[in-house]
């Protein structure tokens, strides 16, 4: 365990010292990915604009929301550049050579790339987070900082598993099917707004089926220390973003079921 | 103009051929449609004073937005981006044609080709299923039509520049990215542009994105009456002028100064 973390920490550091080669790139990019997302928020703030509030909910519990779930998507993107294009590694074949390695597949897929330029809208997820926070005024105490940095690591993990199921189906289907997208994506579009203005359904789908409330809506609301029109306590909320830990090491155990079913192309 | 004419067909008769990325496509684009109505539901559910656009036109205008998704030139085209960056452009350099409108005849298949696959069965669920209307009357459907002509014009010309750029930034990601998003945000495909802020109006109303998508949608549902469809259609068409002069311009000097990556 140990040693796949150290040699983790080297795959990563190659990575980063190969994208800084190109560092004026590095920068260019970055901050074109964070003016990207922010202009996206340019659309939930002239819609604030005009309708003044979101049922109950004011522009800075929104972008509490936003900043928390676009932190931990960003976060999950950067690191899962492997499992992302997964599906050409299927079709060229290259997927053999992991294979032959005495490490883990999943270990070395995930060193694979580490895209730097994400940084870009972590940075802009920051900022509207603390902009959020100080237009709410919220008291931060130790617990609820561990409360928000276990929220964005259960985010992560979430949307991490989500990218490792998509790349497990490239094991049946060769082709890559932006299916999962639609709940990686449309996942993020979703937890930008609270949960309970969605219709049941919906909600249901985003609890039950995909656990993405419980890394976005409900521990938020137990740092906002806002009652939950939907009813939850207090001891779920700050229980909630374990699961989308447990959420990821299910994906994982999926992933290996794949591996044994994995049949080469033979290109 | 043969030899345009079939590239546009050879090239849309083999984008048809992706069916499965279509119907991927377009189970994306209804659950993105779902979510977009849902929150603006929930933003009128509240709503005090009256808006620029009801709510059952903001969610025509959505439905509209995600079967027409694919006519936005959101994406550069990567078969040219790849002969950018291996070199194989110059062999698009020595066919006896013009570059410009072959390459803009690509561009435009691009666009046409998947909107053909994706609109018609989302134009379907949408109307039957989650609030769609028909055109407010046969005049406004004849407008859009004519302003959806002007928009793939339009957008031909915009991802035809964008192509044209990579010869200088051979990666283009950054230039890429930036108009992508311009794209989006200003071509009401994030929120209808009319619930945007007063002041800003007369930006969008300049700007080339709005011909995209805005009005032609407004003209469908007679949020814009049909008499209006000739400024709508000018402006689109100016700006086209104007991109397509640029784009020559830009591949003029680009040709002049553009070295060929061996290999």
């Amino acid at each position: 365990m140990l040693d796949g973390l150290r040699l983790y920490g080297r795959y990563i550091g190659i990575s980063f010292r190969s994208q800084m080669q190109y560092r004026a790139s590095f920068i260019m990019l970055s901050v074109g990915h964070g003016a990207m997302t922010g202009l996206e928020f340019l659309g939930i703030w002239a819609l604030f604009d005009r309708f003044t509030a979101l049922d109950t909910w004011s522009l800075p519990e929104v972008a509490f929301f936003y900043g928390l779930i676009n932190i931990a998507f960003a976060l999950c993107d950067a690191f899962s550049r492997g499992f992302d294009l997964f599906a050409s590694t299927v079709k060229s074949g290259d997927f053999d050579r992991l294979l032959l390695r005495p490490r883990s597949t999943a270990l070395q897929l995930a060193g694979q790339e580490l895209t730097l330029k994400r940084i870009g809208r972590i940075t802009q997820g920051l900022v509207v987070l603390l902009w959020a926070s100080h237009a709410l005024e919220l008291a931060w105490t130790p617990d609820k900082l561990l409360l928000v940095l276990l929220t964005i690591l259960g985010g992560a993990c979430l949307f991490y598993g989500l990218i490792v199921l998509q790349a497990t189906l490239a094991f049946w289907t060769t082709e890559s099917l932006e299916i999962v997208n639609t709940v990686t994506y449309g996942g993020v579009e979703t937890a930008q707004y609270p949960l309970a203005i969605y219709r049941e359904w919906f909600r249901r789908f985003f609890t039950y089926v995909i656990p993405l409330a419980c890394v976005g809506y409900y521990p938020a609301l137990g740092i906002l220390e806002r009652p939950d029109p939907l009813g939850s306590g207090p001891l779920f909320q700050w229980l909630a973003p374990v699961v989308g830990l447990l959420f990821f090491a299910v994906c994982l155990r999926v992933w290996q079921v794949g591996v044994r079913h994995y049949r080469s192309t033979g290109s | 103009m043969r030899p345009y004419l079939s590239v546009l067909s050879a090239r849309i008769r083999m984008l048809l051929q992706y069916r499965a990325a279509a119907l991927a496509g377009m189970s994306t684009q209804l659950f993105w449609g779902l979510i977009r109505v849902m929150i603006f539901e929930a933003f009128y559910r509240t709503a005090t004073q009256a808006q620029p656009m009801t709510y059952a036109e903001v969610v025509n205008y959505v439905w509209l937005g995600q079967a027409l998704f694919a006519l936005l030139p959101w994406q550069p085209d990567d078969d040219v981006r790849t002969m950018v960056r291996t070199g194989t452009v110059a062999y698009e350099l020595v066919r006896p044609v013009d570059l410009y409108t072959f390459w803009y005849s690509r561009a435009l298949a691009n666009r046409i080709a998947p909107a053909l696959l994706r609109s018609v069965p989302l134009f379907c669920v949408a109307f039957l299923f989650f609030g769609l209307q028909a055109p407010a009357s046969p005049g406004a459907a004849a407008a859009w039509a004519l302003a959806t002509v002007g928009a793939i014009l339009l957008g031909g010309a915009l991802s035809n520049l964008v192509n044209i750029s990579l010869m200088w930034t051979i990666a283009g990601e950054g230039s890429m990215q930036m108009l992508s998003i311009c794209i989006f945000v200003f071509s009401g495909m994030v929120i209808p542009l009319p619930l945007f802020p007063d002041e800003i109006q007369p930006i969008l109303d300049f700007l080339p994105f709005r011909g995209l998508a805005d009005t032609p949608f407004r003209l469908y549902m007679g949020h814009i009456p049909a008499s209006q469809v000739w400024s709508v259609v000018g402006h689109q068409l100016a700006w086209t002028l104007i991109l397509v002069s640029l784009g020559r311009f830009f591949l003029y000097r680009g040709t002049r100064r553009l070295v060929v990556q061996g290999g």
